[in-house]
């Protein structure tokens, strides 16, 4: 039987605003089986998201869903989750939003260790805006704003999340749907920050100019550079040349979680 | 029972009121010289079961106010000149999403860093219009320790009621100034909740003005689910491109301020029923202004103060009228021109409006502004 997505779409919000052959699709399809699998009860549960196409998501699920200002999901998520601790909340976004106008948020979002989940969608470009490169635009790489090929070098969304101190931090893509769900899923039962980095694709404003002629380019590009962590483990440093890992990259259950650490803080005032 | 009293800096004393008002959260970023009120209640707000949050930076400070604000939390954050700029884009999501929260903004001098541990009056356009868009605002500019408090309090109430961010503008004078305050006994003063929605979770619209102009706002994580987001949005939280949807909820966050300019206005007038020449001054310069009408008066000059305690909305009705019964109206203020233009605007030529400024991190004193008067009359 097909997965009853319905009932968790708002009544009315489809067609969404997403390109055919995007990604996001894919990612919020596995954020709805996570969040069925993890019995959230949507009423108790804030969704918030910045700007850009992948922000555009919350909108669409039926929570409290907050849309935010553009980088600014994980702030105010943070406010949230302080003030009702007992909410479940998820950031969603993409990775201009999330690691350049939002990275200083996110790297201390990451650093307080606060229970929440953020699904980080890395298409390597600011895809709304019409494709200008991103923290994510690998080097050499065209976008709108980079046009004799990107200067830039890139961030690693994971590793600035597990050297900021998140204690959760996974990634897959776009073309393992199923892995998609399976990792939030971790992350929402994860006590802190549970970082999801889903490796996706945009081939309106990234694949076209970069000889991905076509989506099923892009996932195949996807599967082929995709190396999960335990195949890794056998491969050598040439072997993995040009790859990223996915699975569970990083896991620390004894950090602290922020807003538990603060319940202690309201104790002893209240002690005092 | 004799009533507590303190001996209380103004941002201890606005600290102390947002606690009166019943503040359960302050999110901010470290900023002379406001500095004390986070101080304050990084003591206080765990003790009541409040939250407290150092944020990464302003803008962070910012959205984590508007976070907490959306789970019922009555929320505050307090920062300057420098951190306002910063903060003013979420001011605007504030305004457009209609979250109720309280910046204070001890101000100092500026442009940029200015001087910090200086006094200024030089924020009060940007409170106005500061983040981009068309909106409505509402400033409050204490004169003392005691009023920072009671002003505090309804500002908290002033942002509950009409759903929006206000802010509480005192300069440095005040903020870092010492006076003796009597604590309000609980219930002494009005303390107003937001409205809870009078329609179950399936009907309820967090923009539906039927009922009003200020749509009652729902907790997050009540039984209520709903959108909220900065684009402009039809009744029901989503965003709309619609022209007729988009300019109706544009006039009515800007209506539900002017419309209700008798509920929000506040001001102190001396000496003004029989005088020739108006000072015009709010904050720490009504101090001087009250201390110059005296003298003044001694040397048969029908001199009076006008005070704005509201400083936006703008006072205009009460300016005109001012304007039309005195010589001459002077604005005395820690600034090159600012308050001046609105009152030139709502004056309309009746009167001589003149300018008394200063920005040199000196407060204005009483013989600037008896000079001025001296000087236009």
């Amino acid at each position: 039987m097909a997965y009853d997505y319905e009932k968790s779409i708002r009544p009315g919000k489809l067609p969404h605003i997403w390109c055919p052959g995007c990604g996001h699709g894919i990612v919020m399809k596995g954020l709805i089986r996570a969040m069925d699998t993890c019995e959230l009860d949507r009423k108790n549960t804030a969704i918030v998201s910045g700007i850009g196409c992948a922000s555009r998501l919350p909108g669409y699920l039926d929570a409290c869903t907050l849309h935010t200002a553009h980088g600014r999901a994980a702030a105010f998520a943070t406010g949230v989750k302080m003030a009702k601790p007992e909410m479940n909340v998820i950031c969603c976004g993409g990775d201009g939003d999330g690691t350049a106008i939002g990275g200083n948020h996110f790297i201390h979002a990451c650093r307080r260790n606060i229970d929440m989940t953020y699904v980080l969608m890395n298409n390597y470009i600011y895809g709304m805006t019409g494709g200008q490169f991103s923290p994510c635009t690998p080097t050499g790489d065209l976008a709108s704003t980079t046009p004799y090929g990107n200067p830039d070098p890139i961030f690693d969304i994971s590793k600035l999340a597990i050297g900021a101190g998140a204690t959760f931090v996974a990634r897959t893509t776009a073309a393992h749907p199923r892995e998609i769900d399976k990792l939030i899923v971790k992350g929402i039962q994860h006590k802190g920050m549970a970082i999801i980095e889903v490796i996706d694709d945009c081939p309106t404003t990234y694949g076209r100019r970069n000889k991905f002629r076509s989506v099923i380019d892009m996932m195949k590009r996807l599967k082929a550079e995709a190396v999960p962590v335990k195949a890794a483990a056998k491969m050598t440093a040439e072997q993995l040349e040009g790859k990223f890992l996915t699975g569970v990259l990083f896991e620390d259950t004894e950090k602290p979680e922020y807003t538990a650490q603060y319940a202690d803080v309201i104790k002893k005032a209240q002690c005092a | 029972m004799a009533k507590k009293v303190a001996l209380l800096q103004g941002n201890e004393a606005c600290a102390q009121g947002a606690v009166y008002a019943g503040a359960k959260f302050f999110g901010g970023y470290p900023i002379t010289p406001s500095t004390e009120v986070a101080e304050v209640l990084s003591v206080e707000l765990p003790k009541v079961g409040g939250k407290f949050i150092q944020m990464e930076d302003e803008i962070a400070a910012m959205a984590s106010v508007i976070g907490a604000s959306l789970t019922g939390a009555k929320s505050i954050t307090a920062t300057s000149g420098p951190g306002v700029s910063l903060k003013q884009e979420l001011i605007g999501y504030a305004c457009i999403a209609e979250v109720p929260c309280v910046i204070i903004n001890v101000m100092r001098g500026g442009p940029s860093t200015g001087m910090p541990t200086g006094p200024g009056q030089s924020d009060v356009m940007q409170a106005m219009w500061g983040t981009h868009g068309d909106h409505a605002a509402i400033a409050l500019v204490p004169d003392s320790c005691q009023e920072i408090f009671t002003e505090t309090v309804r500002a908290f109430n002033l942002a509950e009621k009409y759903r929006m961010p206000v802010q509480v503008l005192f300069d440095e004078i005040v903020g870092h100034m010492r006076e003796r305050i009597e604590f309000p006994e609980p219930g002494e003063l009005e303390v107003i909740d937001r409205e809870a929605p009078s329609v179950g979770p399936e009907d309820y619209k967090p923009y539906d003005s039927t009922k009003g102009q200020v749509p009652p706002l729902a907790d997050f994580g009540s039984e209520y689910k709903y959108h909220v987001t900065g684009l402009n949005k039809a009744d029901d939280g989503f965003p709309t491109t619609k022209a007729s949807l988009v300019d109706a909820e544009e006039r009515r966050q800007i209506d539900k301020v002017m419309d209700n300019i008798a509920d929000i206005e506040s001001s102190e007038e001396y000496l003004t029923e029989d005088a020739d020449v108006v000072i015009w001054a709010y904050g720490s310069t009504s101090r001087s202004a009250r201390y110059a009408v005296n003298e003044l008066r001694k040397e048969g000059v029908k001199a009076g103060m006008f005070r704005p305690i509201t400083l936006w909305p703008f006072p205009a009705k009460r300016t005109a009228e001012l304007a039309e019964q005195a010589k001459a109206i002077v604005v005395a203020e820690m600034n090159l021109g600012q308050m001046v233009l609105e009152v030139e605007r709502v004056a309309k030529g009746n009167c001589v409006v003149a300018h008394e400024g200063r920005v040199d991190g000196d407060p204005i004193n009483p013989g600037q502004i008896m000079d001025k008067v001296k000087e236009v009359l």
